[in-house]
């Protein structure tokens, strides 16, 4: 049974979580009102800002100077294409974890987390020049390969915690009905995980399309995404606040929008675990 | 699965090397800043001249920028055919081998032209390794209407006692009205480019003929004092993270009596449209320590360089000769008038009436840049190049960790004696690993 909770109390909450909501929130809230500013008036002290006039001159610049929807479409390759192979090796693997532990399993799930624990930074050059040998530096290819190999512990870590949650009983009785190994993952397994899926699908393409490390060493003009087009517009000398923010909100408005419309799932896959 | 992957890897190989071999697509690594900017939308005018090659361009935030192209030329990468480089890097790469000499250029191109201190800096045995966009030394900049209200003058060549008086009688910080802005923020190339060049017009030097650091001697206890004094007592608040942009801002609102930096700052200062003090800034030289012949020897530019990787020199030189001619200064004047030329590479610049007449600021910028020295930053004898920096590969590293000293000390987190000695204990451990020192 749940606690009795005062009215007071509630109150007390609500204005909490709403606080640090908008402190949270306040930063990308900011960065929306400077894209409509000029350079001029975007440093100006924060009162001045907001009661200066609007103008889409920013964006103006930005469409001019840059090719977007070139940069964009790197984005949607990218973040697509490496959670979806992610997910076509993970499945399987979660499945075994999952379903089949053996002996080893958490050692092996503990070690490929560590994996992650490693700063990028420390296999740049090696990867650097595998990558100069095999003619893959700034090709989609070569980073859809990164980039799944990056996010492939926390896609199996996620999967297996679902299917953790799935009986093992029911794939019994599947393979009692005779069901292949490929049956039973494909048309039993796979179906009752949707939403579990569907969680880890959201999150990785969210991991994936804000990762500006390796997008932004292993490409040049071709492959950039939307990372590069963001750097493009930060200057040491000269003001710069107004197009920066008009870049960088183009560049997170897809996946804002995205995020929104699918926040169901994608709570559920952040906090994944957690409840039982 | 590996034969598949390995299919694959062959397949992407071969189709990078079929792009390779048909289109003379040049990729140019750049910065942002106002002058590449503008010379993205000159590119018809090249397109013209050379319609057979394609420019593609990869702008980069200059951090970012360097550390991308230092890998790549490195490793031999071959990502880029032109790469946007400072003069800090020019002559390290060069005695590397990892530029395209530049030694037969046409006679239209015109060498001599080349502002020498420049030509200097960007030459390893002189034979050029990178041709200059732009350049750069510093100055005083200050509000003239200030300085009259507070009764002040500021002479053409100040010294650092003149500058401390006038910033004294400047403050109103009830007003909001700094004297003085200085860069705090720490890094390399932001508060040790100002810090170095006022230790070298004190006559102070980074190191001695035996690579040993001299944050020990007086003239850098003196700089570094002085340094403190002027921006505790006379800087806006905050200033420890206050960079180039910020300060720009600072002054361009009105906030600072004078601000010592980059001659570029004066373009900015002074354009109406985003300046609430564009016609009343005052120039002068940077200031020196009495008795000391030195004003700074602040030198930079952004030059383009040619890794010795690429795949199409000839494109590649076609291009960075166009974008560094006389020719490229007189088209951009044409389209968006004298004042947006690119400053501080070509003497011929200088002695163009309508420039001088349109950039008030230019006699002076041309001034400091002919004075500075980059072969003898100070008036000591050094075993390096420089100016601003030292011209070592390990500068970045050690500057950066020096820079923090200062900033934190700007921060009021310690005094000027314990930065100074931290500054010397981390920079003589670093040489010594480095192998300077045995």
């Amino acid at each position: 049974m749940a606690r009795a909770v005062t009215n007071r109390r509630k109150a007390i909450v609500t204005v909490a979580a709403w606080l640090i909501a908008i402190a949270i929130f306040f930063p990308i809230f900011w960065i929306v009102v400077l894209s409509f500013k000029t350079e001029g008036n975007a440093i100006k002290d924060p009162l001045e800002v907001l009661t200066s006039a609007w103008t889409f001159d920013s964006y103006a610049t930005v469409q001019e100077r840059s090719n977007y929807f070139r940069h964009f479409w790197n984005s949607v390759i990218l973040s697509v294409g490496s959670t979806v192979l992610g997910l076509i090796i993970a499945v399987p693997a979660a499945w075994a974890m999952a379903f089949v532990p053996g002996k080893r399993t958490k050692d092996v799930l503990m070690w490929m987390l560590s994996t992650k624990m490693l700063p990028p930074v420390g296999v740049l050059v090696p990867i650097y020049l595998i990558f100069r040998d095999l003619g893959l530096l700034d090709s989609r290819i070569g980073l859809v390969i990164v980039l799944t190999l990056i996010n492939l512990p926390i896609i199996v870590w996620m999967l297996y915690t679902y299917f953790r949650e799935i009986p093992g009983e029911i794939l019994e009785a599947a393979r009692m009905d005779g069901a292949t190994l490929r049956d039973e993952i494909i048309h039993v397994l796979t179906p009752m995980a949707v939403p579990g899926i569907a969680s880890t699908l959201l999150l990785n393409i969210i991991l994936a399309w804000n990762e500006a490390f390796w997008t932004l060493n292993l490409t040049a003009a071709k492959a950039a995404p939307l990372t590069a087009f963001i750097a493009s517009y930060s200057s040491p000398e000269g003001l710069f606040y107004a197009k920066l923010s008009a870049a960088s909100t183009m560049a997170i408005a897809p996946i804002l929008i995205m995020g929104w419309f699918s926040q169901k799932q994608l709570v559920r896959g952040l906090t994944f675990g957690a409840v039982k | 699965m590996s034969y598949t992957f390995r299919a694959l890897m062959g397949a992407c190989a071969v189709g990078a090397l079929a792009t390779a071999a048909q289109a003379e697509t040049i990729t140019v690594a750049t910065v942002n800043n106002g002058d590449m900017i503008r010379m993205q939308s000159m590119m018809d005018d090249f397109n013209e001249q050379h319609p057979d090659i394609t420019v593609e361009w990869v702008t980069l935030e200059e951090n970012v920028l360097r550390q991308r192209v230092t890998q790549d030329v490195a490793t031999g990468g071959g990502q880029f055919d032109v790469m946007t480089i400072g003069n800090y890097e020019v002559p390290i790469w060069g005695n590397r081998d990892w530029l395209m000499p530049l030694d037969d250029l046409s006679d239209d191109y015109d060498v001599e032209d080349l502002i020498p201190s420049i030509r200097g800096a960007l030459s390893v045995d002189d034979t050029l390794y990178a041709l200059p966009f732009y350049g750069e030394s510093a100055f005083v900049m200050y509000r003239k209407d200030l300085a009259e209200a507070a009764g002040v003058e500021i002479p053409e060549q100040p010294t650092w006692t003149q500058i401390k008086a006038a910033a004294e009688a400047m403050t109103d910080s009830d007003a909001g009205v700094y004297g003085i802005c200085l860069r705090g923020k720490p890094g390399w190339g932001e508060n040790m480019a100002f810090i170095s060049a006022m230790a070298n017009s004190y006559g102070a030097r980074w190191f001695d003929m035996d690579w040993q650091p001299q944050f020990d001697s007086p003239e850098w206890t003196a700089a570094v004092t002085d340094y403190l004094d002027l921006m505790t007592k006379y800087g806006p608040p905050g200033a420890s993270s206050n960079g180039f942009n910020e300060n720009l801002s600072l002054f361009q609102q009105g906030k600072c009596g004078m601000w010592i930096d980059a001659t570029v700052a004066a373009g900015f200062v002074t354009d109406p449209e985003e300046s609430t003090v564009a016609d009343n800034v005052g120039y002068a030289v940077f200031p020196n320590k009495e008795g000391v012949d030195n004003h700074g020897n602040w030198l930079w530019s952004w030059n383009l360089g040619i890794p010795a990787s690429t795949q199409s020199p000839e494109a590649a030189k076609a291009f960075v000769t166009w974008a560094t001619s006389k020719e490229y200064t007189q088209l951009v004047a044409e389209k968006q008038g004298w004042r947006a030329a690119p400053p501080g590479t070509r003497t011929s610049l200088y002695e163009n009436e309508d420039y001088l007449a349109e950039a008030p600021f230019a006699t002076l910028t041309k001034e400091t840049m002919d004075a500075a020295t980059p072969e003898k930053p100070s008036v000591q004898d050094v075993p390096y190049v420089g100016a601003q920096f030292v011209s070592i590969p390990e500068f970045q590293g050690i500057g950066t960790a020096v820079g923090q000293q200062f900033s934190a000390a700007l921060a009021g987190q310690m005094d000027a004696d314990q930065a100074l000695s931290s500054a010397q204990q981390l920079t003589q451990r670093e040489m010594m690993k480095a192998g300077y020192i045995k």
